[in-house]
């Protein structure tokens, strides 16, 4: 079986997503996106289960926390977390 | 077409008889495969395997999620995306559908994606035509995909199902098409024996992918990120990548031999392998074509034969990888070869003629090898150009000339 973490074994190009592939990206961004603790639906409720920022944030500059906790040395700014989150707890401000 | 019965009926139970299209051979194939999604936009001759597969499934006779799209291009990426994650994916396309997809053949290639595709060959627009020859297919050799031709409904039944076998293979994870001739197979019925269920599960157990993305829903990965020229920290390079994908296609000849010897002890059918003779034993000629101009060319021989030209036929089955050691060893007593091609590789020749060149190139043996173009566009390629092509073929050798102008037959000069 093909191990995807191992380079010598590897037939697809998978990367697991880490911090600064490309460096500090947080310089290239134009709007920044800011959080807003009361309309996420992670505070409001202990039992809510949502984390969409966290899985469609390219830059992987978002943690899987509660709440979420962005950051801004990676964030280029892009706003698919604010696109994708349901709740609108993120808006994207111009820096 | 031979269709070869076990004697012991325990073997056998389940198997059964129909008459079917080729396109609707290849349904059955698909869902006796259990495949998982199919994802497929209509073309003409193509849109027959599809439209069985979703009355299949409306049926409950197959469990398959079938995901309607907009193009061949949105065909394509939907079945990429559902092999990442470990599903069992078919489609099927013809001609101008197939270009569409150019761009994401490469993708599914490079992802090694063991995705099984019917190319149902068509001509490739324009101007328009919905007939068959071989270019669609041709056109697409140079993608990572593997390709097959066949020459009738049985082994359209039989390749699919031998097809899922060599591309999930451990060794291979590399994409395939099934191709087989627009009309004089797909809206043909022949009959075909469709193994029994059991026999095709033993055949052919559930995909294991080698990327499982469902199963590492809490551990995201991206797939295919930008890859630099250079490797870096122990992760490949593009080039690396590349290398990687070629040896593999160049192991899948052996695969794919082996594959086959298994499928023919489980079903009594053997297709020949990557390349099939015929009448070849005491040939001084070989005829080589894939698809309807193989079948065509057998025509020709008891002919040719009364004529005292002692013709041969070489089909080519495996055209991706493309079997050079094997081409060779089945030429190895002929004097001459005479190829017919239903493609052109435009501004060279007919793109089977050329590569059967470079197979034998630097070689001892080396037969004079003569191409013709014929049955562009659904024309008709008959016996009488077989003969007459080979007998044009013999002149050139008789007179040790190579023209370098490509030859047509059958065609208004």
């Amino acid at each position: 079986m093909v191990d995807y973490k191992d380079p010598k074994s590897t037939i697809a190009a998978v990367q697991v997503p880490s911090e600064g592939e490309a460096g500090k990206t947080g310089s290239w961004r134009s709007f920044k996106p800011v959080f807003n603790p009361e309309k996420c639906i992670l505070i409001k409720s202990e039992k809510a289960r949502c984390h969409i920022c966290w899985m469609f944030c390219p830059e992987v500059a978002i943690t899987k926390s509660r709440p979420p906790t962005i950051n801004l040395d990676y964030c280029k700014g892009c706003g698919i977390c604010s696109t994708e989150c349901p709740h609108g707890a993120i808006t994207m401000k111009k820096e | 077409m031979e269709l070869k019965h076990e004697s012991n009926s325990q073997a056998t139970r389940g198997r059964h008889v129909e008459i079917l299209t080729g396109n609707h051979a290849a349904s059955h194939a698909a869902r006796m495969a259990r495949v998982d999604v199919v994802s497929a936009y209509p073309i003409t001759p193509q849109s027959p395997v599809v439209e069985k597969i979703s009355e299949f499934i409306a049926s409950g006779e197959m469990s398959a999620r079938m995901i309607r799209v907009e193009s061949e291009q949105s065909a394509m990426a939907s079945c990429i995306s559902a092999s990442i994650t470990g599903a069992r994916v078919f489609t099927a396309t013809s001609a101008n559908g197939l270009a569409y997809m150019n761009e994401q053949l490469a993708w599914a290639a490079g992802t090694r994606l063991p995705l099984v595709m019917c190319v149902v060959t068509r001509a490739l627009a324009a101007p328009w035509s919905v007939w068959t020859d071989h270019q669609d297919a041709i056109s697409q050799r140079d993608t990572g995909w593997m390709q097959v031709f066949c020459e009738d409904n049985q082994e359209i039944y039989d390749t699919v199902l031998e097809a899922y076998k060599v591309a999930e293979n451990d060794n291979i994870f590399l994409p395939i098409m099934v191709c087989f001739d627009g009309y004089i197979l797909s809206h043909t019925t022949m009959p075909v024996e469709l193994l029994s269920q059991n026999e095709v599960d033993t055949f052919l157990p559930s995909f294991n992918s080698h990327l499982k993305l469902h199963e590492k829903i809490d551990e995201p990965v991206g797939v295919n990120p930008v890859t630099l020229p250079d490797p870096r920290e122990g992760f490949p390079g593009y080039m690396e990548f590349r290398y990687r994908l070629q040896k593999t296609i160049e192991k899948a000849i052996d695969v794919f031999e082996d594959i086959e010897r298994d499928f023919a002890s489980l079903s009594g059918r053997n297709h020949g392998g990557v390349v099939r003779g015929y009448k070849m034993e005491d040939a001084d000629i070989a005829i080589v074509g894939m698809g309807s101009a193989s079948s065509q060319a057998k025509k020709a021989i008891p002919h040719l034969r009364e004529q005292g030209i002692k013709a041969g036929v070489l089909t080519i089955r495996l055209f991706r990888p493309f079997p050079k050691a094997r081409i060779r060893e089945a030429l190895k007593n002929v004097k001459q070869v005479v190829v017919f091609d239903r493609d052109v590789a435009y501004g060279l020749e007919g793109a089977i003629s050329a590569e059967l060149k470079s197979a034998l190139y630097n070689r001892k043996h080396q037969p004079h090898v003569q191409g013709f173009i014929v049955g562009l566009g659904g024309r008709d390629f008959k016996t009488e150009h077989v003969i007459h092509g080979t007998k044009m073929a013999m002149e050139y050798a008789e007179k040790n000339e190579v023209p370098d102008e490509t030859k047509w037959l059958g065609v208004d000069k």
